[in-house]
């Protein structure tokens, strides 16, 4: 059972990437987009996970206490503020879409022209 | 188009199918979860406190892995960008004056409205603290960045539209995006190890990045019409 941490990240993947491909919506395809992108942060987390560690900042423990792997955590921190922002980029296109096309159902979307 | 649906549904159960299998496999094959196995925590430990930063997530983030942040911090400009170019008025729009809205939130009540502004002070100092503590106690220029971008829209969400419009002019915003990206460049290639200081030009760009993100968004909401 130690590594069911890591299979519901896989799980979590599989759910986003199913919400895109049967969407019907192009913002709850962002939304989905979202979702399979917390899979990462939940797969290095618990890459990083140590039993028995507290957080790995040392400004009120003393040195060589067991932490948690920072590493992970910093790619963690930068991925949520870099995925905030490409989320809103892509509802950008969503509103763009929605204006020129009418719709936001990407079924009803087929070619580039008009 | 039903069976394009139900052709997409096959390709993608095969392909999760495929996903489970390969991903189960990887799985088994890594260190047990919670284990004492962690090579790069500890190295980036020591060297954290060799370089003096006790919040570990900040040394790796702007000292040991500086170069790679500085990629992270250029794709957070570069869709924020994006963005900011996707959402302007387009074709036949046009863009209203803000001071002809007095667009809220639907109704806020009197009592919202008396907790709502002396948080927007409280708020931006917690921003402020969180990014220019972040090397010794939890927080940085990321954390810290998103709380100032987000807090100037209390005024927004209590007031209404045109008072948020006075006190974030765009274009100063737009002047601190890109002025603390290229000072995060700078930075990054040629003063790595500076937490400090990173701290402070990531968080300044992350806020506006939001701040011009939101504007844009509100601009969609609020001010730009077809006009008939």
């Amino acid at each position: 059972m130690a590594w069911a941490a890591y299979l519901v990240a896989g799980w979590i993947l599989l759910a986003g990437i199913y919400g895109i491909v049967t969407s019907r919506n192009l913002v709850h395809v962002v939304v989905c987009l979202s979702v399979a992108q917390s899979a990462t942060y939940l797969l290095l987390l618990s890459v990083g996970f140590r039993q028995g560690a507290t957080a790995p900042v040392f400004s009120d423990i003393r040195p060589g206490r067991r932490v948690v792997d920072p590493v992970v955590q910093a790619m963690t921190l930068t991925d949520v503020v870099v995925g905030a922002t490409v989320t809103a980029l892509l509802l950008a296109l969503a509103v763009q879409v929605a204006k020129r096309r009418g719709t936001v159902d990407p079924d009803a979307l087929r070619t580039l022209e008009r | 188009m039903n069976a394009v649906r139900g052709l997409r549904l096959c390709l993608l159960a095969a392909g999760s199918l495929g996903f489970a299998v390969l991903f189960t496999l990887a799985v088994l094959d890594l260190p047990p979860f919670g284990g004492n196995f962690h090579p790069y925590g500890d190295r980036a430990v020591r060297a954290s406190l060799l370089r003096g930063t006790p919040n570990t997530v900040s040394s790796v983030n702007f000292d040991q892995r500086s170069l790679d942040t500085l990629g992270e911090e250029l794709i957070l400009v570069a869709s924020a960008l994006g963005a900011v170019v996707l959402l302007r008025a387009v074709r036949r729009e046009e863009e209203d004056e803000p001071a002809r809205h007095h667009l809220g939130p639907a109704d806020v009540f009197d009592a919202l409205r008396v907790t709502g502004y002396p948080l927007l002070p409280v708020t931006v100092l917690v921003g402020v603290y969180i990014v220019a503590h972040g090397q010794l106690s939890p927080g940085g220029g990321f954390q810290g960045g998103v709380v100032l971008g987000t807090a100037l829209h209390l005024l927004y969400l209590t007031g209404d539209y045109p008072a948020l419009a006075r006190i974030r002019p765009v274009p100063l915003f737009e002047v601190g995006e890109t002025a603390a990206a290229a000072v995060f460049v700078v930075l990054a290639l040629a003063f790595a190890g500076q937490v400090i200081a990173s701290n402070v030009a990531v968080g300044v760009e992350v806020g506006c990045a939001f701040v011009l993100v939101l504007a844009k968004f509100f601009e969609q909401a609020l001010l730009i019409r077809v006009p008939a």
